[in-house]
């Protein structure tokens, strides 16, 4: 069974997690060079970077599971995709409220209406939409299937947010990390993989507890469920 | 065909369609999407020159000049294909250096000039410590 697998690993999760936080702080913010032109203000994407990535690819995990639940029918699959959108959500809001609070500095405004920032709005919104979507309807079941709808259409905009500073002229910069190379320093990408990681094992270890309370909050009127030496007491 | 693979062909099916369909929509709304116009497309009367609109390019070095006032700021954007000379008052981005990204929103006068309302900097996707920059030109002076 799922519950006790997940409840075992949930720790493990959160501590790795924030030991790969205060490494990557520490590399981010003592370690790594300032940059030649943005100085100190750069440090900003150790936050910015990690947050925008996973924020995109929770939303496409987020939408397969959705389409799982969708076809086969499972339950734990549906469970896991509503359990993923509030991280996703916070993700995406980090990602553009740090990237407001470098851009009034560095480009001058706080918000411009190019596509990379549109889209990744679109994105949060696609998230909260998911959320109210789901806590709207009272059926659990139905709950899935309508938002599995909502989520699986909505995976479209992923691609729309990783291409638009290709496809369009854009204020926002293309991308510094590529399959093909990066065009940063070195220690500058070690403190910002390691951030990446510890951001996705903080996902992997709310997104596992969160499942948790929502396979015992459904499952509530099952046997297994009263027998649990947590919920028996 | 089983209800469960009729449901998952449905949301491929759906999926493209939606997929399609956006695509479509975004390449009709192409010049819509696009944040600025480069100095090329300026000449090429593809930009809108009866109303507001943005330009964006590489600020021309050596064309950057302050007035006695200390806030109007003429300068020359340039896709290295064409260049624009824009007028500005106000404060600038701290990015804002000549050879570097910009983005300038304003109106085209009749002298040819576009006077701007905001000035927004354009950073690239380079980050590096001031030695290595410093290296860099350096190198680049060389040759």
């Amino acid at each position: 069974m799922f519950y006790p697998l997940a409840g075992k690993l949930v720790p493990w999760f959160a501590v790795s997690s924030a030991i790969l936080f205060a490494v990557g702080m520490y590399l981010g913010f003592v370690v790594a060079p300032t940059d030649a032109t943005q100085g100190e203000f750069y440090r900003i994407i150790y936050i910015h970077v990690p947050a925008s990535i996973l924020s995109m690819f929770l939303y496409l995990v987020m939408a397969g599971y959705a389409a799982l639940g969708l076809v086969f029918n499972t339950r734990l699959s549906s469970m896991m995709a509503s359990a993923m959108a509030p991280t996703g959500a916070l993700f995406a809001f980090i990602a553009l409220w740090t990237g407001a609070l470098w851009g009034k500095p560095m480009w001058g405004t706080w918000w411009v209406w190019d596509a990379r920032l549109t889209s990744e709005l679109i994105l949060l919104f696609l998230y909260l939409g998911f959320i109210s979507l789901h806590a709207s309807i009272d059926d659990p079941r139905r709950a899935d299937r309508a938002s599995a709808l909502l989520a699986i259409v909505g995976s479209v905009n992923v691609p729309i947010i990783y291409f638009s500073v290709k496809w369009w002229n854009t204020l926002h910069q293309g991308s510094t990390i590529k399959f093909t190379g990066t065009s940063m320093q070195i220690t500058m990408q070690h403190a910002m993989f390691t951030m990446l990681a510890a951001c996705w094992l903080y996902a992997v270890a709310v997104v596992l507890s969160r499942v948790r309370s929502i396979i015992l909050e459904r499952e509530r009127h099952t046997k297994w469920v009263a027998e649990l030496p947590e919920v028996a007491l | 065909m089983k209800p469960r693979q009729k449901r998952l062909v449905y949301i491929v099916i759906a999926l493209a369609a939606v997929g399609l369909a956006v695509g479509l929509v975004l390449n009709a709304l192409k010049d819509n999407v696009s944040l600025y116009f480069t100095p090329t497309q300026v000449y090429n009367k593809e930009a809108p020159i009866d109303r507001s609109f943005r330009i964006g390019g590489l600020v021309e070095k050596g064309s950057m000049k302050r007035e006695g006032d200390g806030l109007t700021v003429h300068f020359v954007i340039t896709d290295l294909k064409k260049s624009l000379p824009v007028v500005y008052k106000g404060i600038l981005p701290d990015l804002f250096k000549e050879g570097k990204g910009v983005v300038a929103q304003g109106k085209m006068e009749a002298d040819g000039v576009m006077h701007a309302s905001e000035v927004l900097a354009k950073h690239d996707e380079n980050y590096m410590p001031p030695e290595a920059a410093d290296a860099l030109k350096k190198a680049k002076s060389v040759q």
